[in-house]
């Protein structure tokens, strides 16, 4: 297989590879600021639902959190399951385990306000959800970006795991160039491809994180 | 007519009752400075006033216009929307400041007015400008609270509160977060804002301060009144308690 075809088929990975990423962000940004709201509810049956949501998401492994995203529909609702699920799954299962990540982040970075910001807002007559929007939210964006940065990170890598429901994400393609052509190459240049998505991923990050840079 | 009427008021943290059956009124017009050591339920009975806080016992009235009252034991509040109305009337100062740090100073005193007011953007920046110019801020309009000094900011923040044009203002202790050489310059805009007859409580520790500016000081010890008078009263008959706290104060 001569390098220009092996590098094709590892790009045509590497766009599945992005596709995960970008829609796992998409997703789990939102959601992981709603699981945030339960963590921090005042009904305790919210926050305790929503407190071992988080804790299982974190505490078992993407890998099985996938297969059972992938399997579930068959075994609990005995489905068949579609042949177009598999990309579906793959999405959603990401989106469910960052979620509970961001949520874990997003209130790390809402209890760090301090709660004179609260108070001005509300002698001046903001309502809660301005006060969130206009006042709180801007400054916990600010604060939260290294950590979500981090997670972005880990992300690009974690796409690999796909591989479990047959995905053929840039990792799986390699190893199977690799098994082919009995050569560690391939997986050394997913390995450079890997690197520089996060560059550039750092690097969108780093620039953010400049143009927040306005006020302390 | 009263701009503000406390009766009876009562509060409790867990139990612990840190202020009781406090009553007090103030005019339109007067300023009146609230002293007394640390603990007493000073900054408490602001918070209360402000709606901070919840009351536990009490009535709390701005304008005529009930916005706490006590039925069968409990202390209810009026519904959000008259609340909503009544916090129109007062403003209030914090000892820190509380700016918004990613809102420009211009935007800091402009917001609220535009976005709870609902007064025309132009309408509201205008007025922000003229309030600056008047605390000698006008060329600070577009920086951000961070790079002002203790004093601007405090003065900023003091245009913000004014900016909604409340009936009377509240501070909080206004010159205890900042470096002595700079509380002058935030005393001096409470002092004007006397001369043009804003309606004020403060809470202070600044005794020359509230000797001079004040109608009438009130002294607060374990959550009472202990004492209240003209500042001439107050620190010319002084019973034996407050003469030893102004005493500590004058050094």
């Amino acid at each position: 297989m001569s390098t220009i075809t092996m590098l094709r088929l590892l790009g045509t990975g590497m766009l599945k590879t992005a596709s995960i990423f970008f829609f796992t962000l998409l997703f789990s940004l939102p959601l992981g600021l709603i699981f945030s709201f339960g963590r921090m509810s005042k009904n305790g049956l919210v926050r305790g639902v929503s407190k071992l949501y988080i804790s299982v998401m974190r505490g078992t492994p993407l890998m099985l959190q996938l297969i059972v995203v992938y399997f579930a529909p068959y075994y609990i609702f005995g489905i068949k399951i579609p042949s177009w699920y598999r990309s579906g799954a793959v999405i959603l299962a990401f989106v469910l385990n960052y979620a509970a990540y961001f949520a874990e982040i997003y209130r790390s970075g809402i209890e760090s306000i301090p709660i004179g910001q609260y108070e001005a807002a509300r002698v001046l007559g903001y309502g809660k959800t301005q006060t969130f929007i206009k006042i709180i939210l801007p400054q916990v964006i600010k604060r939260i970006l290294p950590p979500v940065t981090n997670e972005m990170i880990t992300l690009v890598k974690d796409t690999s795991l796909a591989f479990v429901l047959t995905e053929v994400e840039m990792f799986t393609m390699a190893k199977q160039i690799a098994a082919k052509e009995a050569s560690i190459f391939p997986l050394m240049v997913a390995g450079i491809f890997y690197y520089f998505f996060n560059l550039a991923v750092a690097a969108v990050m780093e620039w953010v994180e400049k143009r927040l840079n306005y006020y302390r | 007519m009263n701009v503000l009427e406390i009766n009876h008021l009562k509060k409790e943290f867990d139990g612990l009752t840190v202020l009781q059956d406090i009553s007090l009124s103030v005019r339109e017009g007067e300023v009146v400075s609230v002293i007394g050591p640390s603990g007493s339920g000073k900054s408490t009975l602001l918070r209360c006033a402000t709606m901070l806080e919840h009351m536990d016992g009490g009535e709390l009235i701005y304008m005529g216009e009930k916005a706490a009252w006590e039925e069968r034991d409990y202390c209810v509040y009026a519904s959000k929307e008259k609340l909503k109305h009544v916090r129109r009337h007062f403003g209030l100062v914090f000892q820190n400041f509380n700016l918004f740090p990613h809102y420009t100073v211009l935007k800091n005193i402009m917001d609220a007015p535009v976005s709870v007011d609902k007064v025309p953007r132009e309408e509201a920046r205008q007025q922000a400008m003229d309030l600056l110019a008047q605390l000698g801020l006008s060329d600070k309009a577009d920086a951000y609270p961070y790079q002002l000094s203790g004093g601007q900011q405090q003065r900023v923040s003091i245009a913000r509160a004014l900016a909604l044009k409340p009936k009377i203002l509240f501070f909080d202790e206004p010159t205890s977060a900042l470096d002595p050489e700079l509380t002058g310059e935030v005393l001096k805009v409470i002092r004007q804002l006397a001369k043009d007859h804003m309606t004020m409580i403060i809470v202070t520790h600044e005794m020359q301060f509230a000797r001079e500016l004040s109608d009438r000081i009130i002294f607060m010890e374990d959550g009472v009144i202990r004492q209240q008078g003209t500042p001439e009263e107050l620190f010319m008959a002084p019973d034996a308690r407050v003469k030893e706290f102004i005493g500590k104060f004058a050094g």
